[in-house]
């Protein structure tokens, strides 16, 4: 059981190589990608997890204590988040130029480099 | 290389890696276990500079300079994206044609949710140090309450009250002020991003020192990027078109 959560981060990461390897067009491959970075979400967030924990956000009500998930890990998390939403975008702009200059979006047929 | 032949490298290499993977996830400590050392470190570190949300803590505080650099790689990704994005040859930018119809009730709730969304962006960034969420969540949260106005179907309005010059700038400014924050660390303790400004009291906004700061110039600037992205994606699929010739 407590090795389930490591398991689905490896799947997710395999699953969206996979995915990008049969992929037939640049923006399914994209999606596949941030398929597979979202494995390392859930690995980044199954390391940082402890049973009956709360939120690492302290108050009035709630005084500093250690019994929170690892703030860490969340942290690397929301780093992970961002880069990986702007990479995602950069990548689409991508797609849109070669789209427009080959014709295609089908990664096979883009063979040759073209000025 | 053939389809089938790339599929056959990517079984042999994603099979040794499964099987490497599944032999580091048996010697890990156990799913919600107690042992968590970083936390241990974090959270006293986090309470010493009175800063309520040990995550913002984290990323504005103890691993600043990381956020810096993450900065970096997003004006970076942007400047990449919008250049990619302009006209090319034999293309013109032309006045958007008529979108079509929107549903009135769509419209409503648009234009509803709009100032109640630029309202809790804003929350959530200047909270960013004593409640959940920081300056990274609330620009994304600021940057969906301006393109509500694309959802109510009027793309002029948001192209008024989106001027991209001031985005840009804000976006630049944004990133400029951060590392204006890191020097000013630098003299006052010592190290750059260093925290130098009083930590007030625990749970207070004002109590963190310098995590506020650079959440507020962190939002700003995630407020500015997506803008500016989104208006590049925007002006590619509505305005842009290829030259009949």
């Amino acid at each position: 059981m407590s090795l389930s959560a490591y398991l689905v981060a490896g799947y997710l990461v395999l699953i969206g190589c996979y995915g990008i390897v049969r992929s037939r067009h640049l923006v399914h491959a994209i999606v596949c990608l941030a398929v597979a970075q979202s494995g390392t979400y859930v690995l980044l967030v199954t390391i940082g997890y402890q049973k009956g924990a709360r939120a690492p956000v302290f108050g009035s009500t709630t005084r500093p204590n250690r019994h929170v998930v690892d703030p860490v890990v969340q942290a690397m998390t929301l780093t992970d988040i961002v880069v990986s939403a702007t990479v995602t975008a950069l990548l689409l702009a991508l797609s849109i130029q070669i789209n427009k200059r080959h014709g295609t979006a089908d990664p096979d047929e883009l063979v040759a480099l073209r000025g | 290389m053939t389809r089938r032949a790339r599929l056959l490298l990517f079984l042999c290499g994603g099979g040794v890696l499964a099987a490497l993977f599944v032999a580091g996830a048996v010697g890990m400590p156990g799913f919600g276990s107690t042992h968590h050392p970083d936390r241990d470190l974090a959270v006293p570190a986090a309470v010493s500079h009175g800063t309520a949300n040990v995550v913002s803590a984290v990323n504005f505080d103890q691993r600043a300079i990381d956020t810096f650099g993450e900065e970096t790689i997003l004006i970076a990704s942007t400047i990449g994206a919008v250049a990619l994005l302009r006209p090319a040859r034999g293309e013109t930018e032309r006045h958007p044609p008529d979108l079509g119809r929107t549903l009135e009730s769509t419209r409503l709730i648009g234009y509803l949710l709009m100032p109640l969304t630029l309202v809790l962006g804003a929350d959530v960034v200047l909270h960013g140090g004593i409640t959940p969420g920081g300056g990274f969540q609330g620009g994304v949260v600021l940057a969906t309450g301006i393109h509500l106005l694309y959802v109510t179907g009027s793309y002029p309005a948001l192209e008024r009250f989106r001027p991209m010059g001031a985005y840009r700038t804000a976006e630049a400014l944004g990133a400029a002020a951060f590392a204006a924050v890191g020097a000013a660390g630098l003299i006052g303790s010592g190290s750059f991003l260093g925290n130098f400004l009083p930590t007030g009291s625990f749970g207070q906004i004002l109590s963190t020192g310098t995590v506020q700061v650079l959440s507020a110039v962190v939002g700003v600037e995630v407020l500015g990027s997506a803008v500016v992205l989104l208006a590049a994606f925007f002006e590619q699929e509505i305005s842009v078109r290829k030259n009949e010739s």
